[in-house]
C-alpha cells in the first residue's frame, strides 16, 4: 500500500487533477440519482392522498367542463364512497408573468372575498396576510381579494402556486357557470376495485375519461425515470465525459508510466505484482473520488436545495417551489453508482498495465 | 514516501469514510424527522383533492402532467411547436402511452 501511495505521489498534480475531474463526475451522477429517487419517493408518499379516480369530461378530444348532474349518475355504482366536483383552473398574472392554480375547496372557511395563497404566490407577488390581491375576472373586471392566510412553506411542493377561494369567487373569476365543475374526484374505499369501477364509469358515461391514482403515481415515476429528459440530460453528459476519461486511461499509459513498469519488471517484479500495484493505485484514486463525490452530492441535494439542478427544473417558470427533499437514499443507489463509476475505472487502469507488464522490459523501457 | 504523506492519505480516507457513514445516519434521522411534514402535505393533498406536484408551473400541461391528454402539448394544432423547456423534459404519463391516443 505504501508503494502504491508512493507511485501516486510521484505524479501528484496529474493525479490530483484526475481525482478532481473524477469527483465532479461522481458528484453529478450522484446528485441526479439522489434527486430523482428522493422526489419520486416523496411524490409517491404525498400523492397517496390523491383521489382514487379523477373523472374528466371529454368533448371533441379535449378536456371540457363536467356537468354536476354526472355526480348522481355514477354515485350509485357499488364500491364508490363519494363523488365530489372539483373546481380548479389556471390564472395567468400579467403583472408578474406567473401562472397560478385557482381552486375552490369543498369546505372553505374564510368566506367570499378572502383568499389563501401558497408560499410561491406570496413570493412572486410580494403579497402577505391582510394585503389586497387584485384578480382579473374572465369578463375583464378587476376584483380586489383579501389575502386571509398563507399556506405553510413546508407544503410548497404541492401548494406553491395555489390560490384557494370560495366557490362563488372562483366562478366569478373563472367564468365556470353554475351546474358545472372542472372534474370529479371519486373516492373508493377498496383500492383493488378501482380499475373495475373506472371501467364501469366509462361504460356508463362514455364521454368521460377516468384517471386512477395509480396512474397519477406512475406519472411521477416516468417524469423522474432515468429515461426521462431531466435525468437523461444530465446523466448522459456525465456518463459521456466519464467514458472519455476512462477510455483515455484504457487506451494507453504515458511513456513515463511504461518506463516505470519496465524498470519494475527488470528488477524482478512479476506481471501479477505490477497488476496488483496498478489495481491498488486505481482503487485509491477511484475510492477517493467516489467517497468525496457521493458526500458532496448528498450535501448538494439535501442541504443545498439542489442549486445546480434547480435551473433545469425551473425552465421558464416564474414561480418555482422552494423545497427541501427528504433524503431517501439506500444501498441500491450507492451500489449502482459504485458499479457505474469505480469498477469501469479500475478495469480501465489494469488492462493497459497488464499489456505493458506482459511485454519485454527492455522494449517497454525503450518505448 | 514520507510518513506524513501516508498519514495524510489515511486521515483523508478515515474522514471521508466517516462522512459517508454519517450520511446514512443523517438520512435515517431526517426521514424520521420528516414524517410530520410529509403527513401535513399528504393531508393537504387529501383534503383539497390535489393530483400533482407544483414543480413545473410554466404551462398548464406541465403543471398537472397526470391530468393531461396527448393533444394538449400541441395546444391548438399539431404543428404548433413545443416551446416550454419543461414540456421538452417531461415525458407523457405512462397511462396515455399505454392506452394510445386518448
Amino acid at each position: 500500500m505504501l508503494l502504491t501511495l508512493n507511485f501516486i505521489f510521484r505524479r501528484k498534480w496529474k493525479n490530483a487533477s484526475l481525482v478532481f475531474v473524477y469527483t465532479l463526475i461522481v458528484f453529478l451522477l450522484a446528485s441526479v440519482i439522489f434527486f430523482a429517487h428522493a422526489i419520486k419517493r416523496e411524490a409517491s408518499i404525498i400523492l397517496e392522498g390523491a383521489p382514487e379516480i379523477v373523472l374528466q369530461k371529454v368533448v371533441a378530444g379535449r378536456h371540457d367542463l363536467m356537468p354536476v348532474s354526472y355526480i348522481s349518475k355514477i354515485s350509485s355504482i357499488a364500491g364508490i364512497d363519494s363523488v365530489r366536483g372539483r373546481l380548479w383552473g389556471y390564472y395567468f398574472d400579467r403583472n408578474f408573468g406567473a401562472n397560478y392554480t385557482l381552486m375552490a375547496p369543498e369546505e372553505y372557511e374564510h368566506g367570499d372575498g378572502n383568499i389563501v395563497i401558497g408560499a410561491g404566490v406570496s413570493r412572486v407577488s410580494v403579497a402577505s396576510e391582510d394585503n389586497l390581491f387584485p384578480l382579473v375576472t374572465y369578463d375583464g373586471n378587476v376584483i380586489p381579494m383579501n389575502v386571509q392566510k398563507l399556506l405553510s412553506s413546508e407544503s410548497e411542493l404541492v401548494s406553491a402556486d395555489l390560490i384557494l377561494m370560495s366557490e362563488a369567487d372562483f366562478r366569478r373569476v373563472s367564468g365556470v357557470p353554475q351546474g358545472y365543475v372542472t372534474d370529479l374526484a371519486v373516492r373508493v374505499s377498496n383500492s383493488t376495485e378501482i380499475p373495475t369501477i373506472a371501467r364501469k364509469i366509462t361504460k356508463l358515461l362514455p364521454d368521460t375519461r377516468p384517471i386512477t391514482r395509480n396512474e397519477i403515481l406512475r406519472t411521477y415515476d416516468a417524469v423522474f425515470n432515468w429515461r426521462a429528459g431531466i435525468a437523461l440530460l444530465i446523466l448522459s453528459g456525465a456518463v459521456v465525459s466519464f467514458m472519455i476519461f476512462a477510455w483515455d486511461k484504457a487506451t494507453g499509459l504515458s511513456a513515463e508510466e511504461k518506463k516505470e513498469i519496465g524498470v519494475l519488471k527488470a528488477t524482478g517484479w512479476e506481471t501479477s505484482d505490477v497488476i496488483l500495484l496498478k489495481f491498488w493505485e486505481g482503487t485509491v484514486l477511484s475510492l477517493s473520488a467516489f467517497l468525496a463525490g457521493v458526500v458532496l452530492a448528498y450535501i448538494h441535494v439535501f442541504w443545498g436545495l439542489s442549486v445546480f439542478l434547480a435551473p433545469v427544473l425551473k425552465g421558464w417558470s416564474v414561480l418555482y417551489p422552494e423545497f427541501r427533499l427528504v433524503p431517501f437514499i439506500d444501498a441500491y443507489q450507492i451500489a449502482a453508482l459504485f458499479f457505474l463509476t469505480v469498477i469501469p475505472y479500475i478495469s480501465a487502469t489494469i488492462i493497459p498495465a497488464w499489456r505493458a507488464a506482459n511485454t519485454d522490459p527492455d522494449a517497454v523501457m525503450r518505448g | 514516501m514520507s510518513e506524513a504523506r501516508f498519514r495524510a492519505v489515511v486521515v483523508f480516507f478515515i474522514v471521508n469514510g466517516l462522512l459517508f457513514i454519517m450520511m446514512f445516519i443523517h438520512a435515517a434521522y431526517q426521514r424520521n424527522a420528516a414524517r410530520p411534514r410529509l403527513a401535513v402535505k399528504m393531508e393537504m393533498v387529501r383534503t383539497l383533492g390535489l393530483t400533482d406536484l407544483s414543480l413545473f408551473t410554466e404551462a398548464r400541461y406541465t403543471r398537472h402532467p397526470s391530468m393531461t391528454d396527448l393533444n394538449t402539448p400541441f395546444q391548438d394544432y399539431p404543428m404548433s411547436l413545443e416551446h416550454f423547456p419543461s414540456g421538452a423534459l417531461v415525458l407523457p404519463p405512462p397511462h396515455l402511452v399505454d392506452r394510445g391516443l386518448d
